[in-house]
């Protein structure tokens, strides 16, 4: 899952810096992701793991670092998959 | 909802409002800061009540502030923006801040010697985007130096400290800012562009490069982008439309009056401007309505930093300032309508040039194309609130 999110992120994060050279806990903000293509990037996601993301993990804190997103979407996957 | 303006703030507020109305047309004319108005609020003492009781304040909530900003408004739109942009200012300080030793210190001054604030994020070159920098903070040991072409400080000469943006450290990413509190002897300003414009005039928003040495303490512990979506976004929008409201409600306020006189000198006959009158006030209530229900938001969202950065709130924001700005025009320019060539004269008691012109600036400090790009990227991935009352 971790290696999807960074293809995405490399694709749409808009990062000056490679993907590869960011740990999976780095702060992805500090490493210049905007807010607008933060937007990209869940919508990236969203597409990727068929998931859709409810207004209380449209947040900050979700997209902060690769892990917070594979968190996200886990939780996510997981809840559909029991919905199932 | 009430507000409840306290410790004879409104009585206050009143008094730097007549203040400020005897000078307003001498401070657009001239296009000078507000000084007498100013002089006021740090009599009246109005320039630390958003600071916690603890540390010298009042502890006033942002509804008060922008019941202040209201009041100041509807006399003079350039000293109410001065008094808003402050308190913006100081809300980055109270929220970000206080958990600090310098920074509360720092309030504690403000507080005393009744300091204003300005800020500075604006940079040549990088297009109004305030979430972006190409200057960068240099940390030397304990001390920090910046330079930074700033295109626009508001009333950056008539400040006592500038709070200002920068990129984090040197190698940093353009998004990874800082906010660095300096105060006046710590920095120099050379004047690079020259405030003349439509409206607004008084708040002297020159263009500096500014020059800074300070102790590394000064720069605020937290990442500018959580300042700005915690705190700047929503008070700027909030603050913002209260003066605006403020600037509407005194030209609806000549347009009644024009049209009550018009009634007086003809009993029986409906004076032509009062239908336009009925849709002026109609419009002016939503202003109302839409920053009451905006600061309603910020008042339930201010202890839970995870709302006051979502998506949802940000939406809300970006669209209280868009219909206010966008709002007062088509308020003022009923009330032209309605006083016709004595509201288009200067010096009448229904003048409104001055209303009109400061009214533009509305759309365009934060332009509304951006602030509106910015809301349909949002949309892509927030679904909307579909409840009435939330």
């Amino acid at each position: 899952m971790k290696q999807t999110i960074r293809d995405i992120l490399g694709k749409h994060g808009g990062l000056p810096v490679p993907v590869d050279t960011l740990a999976d806990d780095a702060d992805l903000y500090a490493a210049g992701l905007s807010s607008f293509a933060s937007v990209q990037v869940m919508l990236g996601i969203e597409d990727a793991f068929d998931v859709e993301f409810p207004d209380n993990l449209l947040n900050r804190k979700s997209f902060q670092s690769i892990d917070a997103i594979a968190r996200a979407v886990s939780g996510l996957v997981g809840s559909a998959e029991a919905a199932e | 909802m009430t507000v409840t303006v306290g410790n004879g703030l409104a009585e206050r507020a009143e008094r730097v409002s007549a203040v400020a109305a005897a000078h307003a047309d001498d401070v657009d004319a001239k296009a000078r800061f507000p000084r007498e108005a100013v002089d006021a609020m740090i009599a009246e003492r109005l320039l630390s009540i958003q600071i916690p009781a603890a540390l010298g304040g009042e502890d006033a909530s942002l509804s008060e502030i922008a019941e202040t900003c209201s009041l100041i408004g509807q006399s003079c739109s350039a000293a109410a923006m001065v008094f808003a942009m402050h308190h913006i200012k100081l809300s980055s300080l109270v929220s970000h801040g206080a958990g600090d030793a310098w920074h509360s210190a720092f309030m504690r001054r403000v507080a005393d010697e009744q300091l204003l604030l300005a800020s500075a994020t604006t940079e040549g070159g990088i297009g109004g985007n305030l979430r972006n920098s190409i200057c960068a903070i240099e940390i030397d040991g304990d001390t920090c130096r910046l330079t930074k072409d700033a295109t626009v400080i508001s009333y950056g000469a008539h400040a006592d400290a500038i709070l200002i943006t920068s990129r984090a450290h040197a190698d940093a990413a353009s998004t990874d800012q800082v906010m660095t509190v300096f105060t006046k002897d710590q920095y120099t300003l050379e004047q690079t562009h020259v405030w003349d414009t439509l409206g607004m005039r008084g708040t002297c928003s020159d263009g500096w490069l500014f020059k800074g040495e300070a102790p590394k303490e000064q720069i605020l512990p937290k990442p500018f982008a959580e300042i700005a979506a915690q705190s700047m976004l929503a008070t700027s929008h909030l603050l913002w439309s209260a003066v605006w409201y403020g600037i509407a409600v005194n030209a609806v306020s000549r347009a009644q009056a024009f049209v009550r006189a018009a009634a007086r000198k003809s009993p029986g006959v409906t004076p032509p401007g009062a239908l336009r009158l009925a849709e002026a006030v109609n419009l002016l209530q939503l202003v109302k309505s839409n920053t009451i229900a905006g600061l309603k938001e910020y008042e339930a969202a201010k202890a839970d930093p995870d709302r006051l950065s979502s998506m949802g709130f940000a939406v809300a924001m970006n669209n209280v300032k868009i219909a206010s700005s966008e709002t007062i025009l088509a308020i003022i320019n009923q009330a032209m309508l309605i006083c016709g060539i004595v509201g288009y004269k200067n010096g009448t008691p229904f003048s409104l040039g001055r209303h009109l012109r400061d009214a533009h600036s509305a759309q365009l400090m934060i332009s509304n194309d951006r602030i509106l790009g910015n809301t349909s990227n949002l949309l892509l991935v927030h679904k909307q609130d579909t409840s009435l009352i939330g």
